[in-house]
């Protein structure tokens, strides 16, 4: 049986009020620019996925959190004999431990973030196919949910800055324009990345390679100053170059290199905005090609 | 265009796929050396060309083979506080319009809008994590599925209280037996307090006890004036469920009706009455060389073919046959669910003249009569069968061949009297009731 005739009679006298939300569907069409105030609307969502991200990947390991700072540090112990030590790399005279340091735990964090960022769409295959949230917040969660590991291993760089009586300088105070830039790389390398792998799976297969190759691209075995002046500009332009050299500068109280810097900033905002419409474009057939 | 009562307006609605990912074969060594160099700029074609339609391809009846189009112009008004179902074969368009209004997917042409807030549960669980607790993906899954934390830290021990899994909420879900895990799936599901519920049917998992379970909550969703937008292929589901159903048909609405009439044409598409189901083309007929079936009828005690039966009143059915080959004894045999699914009961036809009897070529009717008061309320569905005795061999088994509704018209003589609201039991047999009275003096 249905339903009892009084409930049929009762329901069509209610009438809804006017202030309801409404949602249309329509076709989408051409470029779209991100719907920050529907962002803010999935804020506990949001939330909730980042939180997601961090407990799970160290779940049921024994070392837990302390993984943040072991894997930097190896890799900074194995680049100061390598490089430091068997290749004698010069360092302007910084020792070679302070100058990996710097730049290794803000790569780490690029790196991670930038292969899991670009994966994320594949891997939230299940969930973007059956249900509606904002795509987005599929390539943030991860660059901002490292971000969790790079303060914790920023523990490597206090004891090393501590150990070689480095005192911090006002310098510090331009530390937030390159942090902000070191989580806009891998935001818009996700996004780029994330929206083309759902058409052409490559990007599985190129992004951890292509990753390693990045180290190279940027001053973080080696010095900035030993690549010739006349491919100065050309090699700026790639942003980590302006996130590694500023992070030095900061933190040591060096002279800021700027003309390093700014190339890397035009670049990094230009990444950002294509990334982001881009992924907006695509946003709509994710579900009918993945 | 639309008034303050609409809930779900669907204009139009189209949607269109590309699926031409067909992989060439290859019948030389030369050939697949061959392809697999040129495969890069081949696939890279293919690939981008999954969403990139041409002119042609805008047509909707245009049948390109690597286009289709699951929904073609499907428009319809659901109003406020109503539960409907969509019904339809595989590949009717059902979960492209589920996942359209969901906004999991864009349509390519047309509109919707939806006014009041929606939950859409395509499945339950979505975004389980097996290393997280239970109580961790309370949380998740709740905000997945638009619940503020707030709205969660509230309901908390409702939905713990629902999924009767208090004991491990703090143990990582990956622990949990399957069944613990979509008890706790569904409870999150089922306290989402949502104005237009989008559900699929998908919902109704595990066991029958648990299937059972959901279908009682949904209906509860329903009885308390929310509008439900039901997704099903279980008819025994949406008669239960909706009071209006919509049949789609290779992407467009086909029928947008009170439910047991879209039923029994979904079941009986030949078009006619679901009372009636003729074979007039015998190769078609079920059935062998032995025997084959002709028609099957249901009539009222005067005799005519109708879909709605007087619950008072006897219920005829009548089985027409052909026997092709002399010599076996047959036994026709019919068998009524209810609407939930329910085998209600079965019945041979135990004639005493031809019960033992091998039956001679010929054409033969078979007549049941159901007495009045005696069937519930509601849609039931009736099977078919003819089976040679003496070894028993089936010769033709056809479900659900037809349909009827036993319908009481409030007159006060029949079981119900004259109470006006539900009136349960699978059976509604009218009883004697004797009263004795003893006056107080």
């Amino acid at each position: 049986m249905k339903t009892d005739r009084n409930t049929a009679n009762s329901r069509n006298e209610k009438t809804t009020p006017d202030d309801v939300s409404v949602t249309v569907i329509e076709p989408a069409s051409g470029w779209r620019l991100i719907d920050f105030k529907e962002l803010k609307d999935y804020r506990d969502l949001f939330y909730f996925l980042v939180w997601r991200e961090i407990k799970v990947l160290y779940a049921q390991t024994v070392l837990g959190l302390s993984w943040a700072i072991l894997q930097p540090l190896v890799q900074i112990v194995i680049f100061t004999i390598v490089f430091g030590k068997v290749a004698k790399i010069q360092t302007d005279g910084t020792p070679y431990i302070l100058f990996s340091t710097i730049s290794i735990l803000p790569w780490t964090y690029m790196s991670q973030a930038m292969t899991q960022s670009s994966q994320s769409l594949l891997q939230g295959q299940a969930m973007l196919d059956k249900i509606y949230f904002p795509r987005l917040l599929f390539p943030i969660t991860p660059v901002l949910a490292r971000l969790v590991d790079f303060f914790i291993s920023m523990v490597i760089l206090v004891a090393v800055m501590i150990y070689y009586q480095v005192s911090p300088s006002w310098q510090l105070l331009w530390l937030p324009i390159f942090f902000c830039m070191m989580a806009s790389i891998p935001l818009s390398v996700g996004l780029w990345m994330s929206a083309l792998a759902i058409r052409f799976r490559d990007v599985k297969h190129a992004m951890p390679f292509v990753v390693r190759m990045l180290i190279y691209s940027a001053p973080i075995v080696y010095s900035a100053s030993s690549i010739p002046e006349k491919y100065r500009m050309i090699y700026s332009l790639n942003p980590i170059v302006g996130v590694i050299e500023g992070f030095r500068a900061c933190l040591l109280g060096t002279a800021m290199p700027w003309q390093y810097i700014w190339p890397g900033i035009i670049t990094s905002i230009l990444l950002l905005l294509t990334g982001s419409l881009y992924f907006k474009r695509m946003e709509r057939v994710f579900v009918d090609v993945i | 265009m639309s008034d303050s009562n609409t809930a779900i307006l669907v204009d139009n609605i189209s949607k269109r796929y590309r699926i031409g990912l067909k992989d060439d074969m290859h019948d030389s060594l030369l050939r697949t050396a061959i392809d697999f160099i040129k495969s890069p700029i081949q696939n890279y074609r293919k690939y981008r060309s999954l969403y990139v339609f041409d002119e042609k391809d805008n047509d909707s009846n245009n049948s390109s083979s690597s286009i289709i189009w699951p929904l073609r112009g499907v428009s319809f008004e659901v109003k406020c506080g109503e539960v409907i179902g969509i019904i339809g074969r595989n590949g009717a368009g059902k979960s492209t319009l589920l996942k359209i209004l969901s906004k999991v997917t864009d349509p390519t042409g047309g509109r919707a809008e939806i006014r009041g807030r929606v939950s859409s549960l395509l499945e339950v669980g979505t975004g389980f994590h097996p290393d997280l607790t239970g109580r961790e993906n309370i949380y998740l899954n709740g905000t997945i599925l638009g619940m503020r934390k707030t709205e969660i830290d509230r309901k908390f021990d409702q939905i713990v209280d629902f999924s009767e899994v208090e004991k491990f909420i703090d143990t990582p879900v990956k622990r949990y037996s399957s069944g613990m895990r979509v008890r706790l799936a569904f409870s999150v599901a089922a306290h989402l307090d949502p104005e237009i519920l989008l559900i699929d049917e998908v919902l109704a998992v595990g066991d029958a006890k648990f299937q059972q379970k959901c279908l009682n909550k949904m209906e509860d969703v329903g009885q308390e004036g929310r509008t439900v937008f039901f997704v099903s292929h279980n008819m025994l589901a949406v008669s239960r469920l909706c009071e209006r159903v919509i049949l789609l048909d290779e992407g467009r609405v086909q029928i947008d009706d009170e439910s047991h009439k879209v039923i029994s044409r979904y079941l009986c598409p030949e078009g006619g009455s679901s009372a009636e189901k003729v074979w007039s083309d015998p190769a078609k007929a079920p059935g062998d060389k032995i025997a084959r079936l002709w028609a099957v009828r249901v009539k009222n005690a005067d005799g005519i073919v109708k879909t709605d039966m007087d619950i008072r009143k006897d219920i005829l059915l009548e089985l027409e046959f052909e026997v092709l080959e002399s010599g076996s004894i047959l036994l026709p045999g019919l068998q009524f669910f209810n609407d939930s699914g329910l085998e209600l009961f079965a019945t041979d036809d135990l004639d005493p003249e031809w019960r033992r009897k091998p039956r001679p070529v010929g054409r033969y009717v078979s007549t049941v009569a159901i007495p009045g008061n005696y069937l519930s309320e509601g849609t039931h569905f009736v099977h078919v069968s003819l089976t040679t005795v003496d070894p028993y061999i089936k010769q033709f088994f056809e479900p659900n061949i037809v349909s009827f509704n036993v319908v009481d018209s409030f007159e006060g003589d029949a079981a119900r009297g004259d109470w006006p609201y539900k009136f349960g039991g699978v059976v509604r047999p009218f009883l004697n009731w004797t009263t004795q009275y003893q006056s107080r003096t």
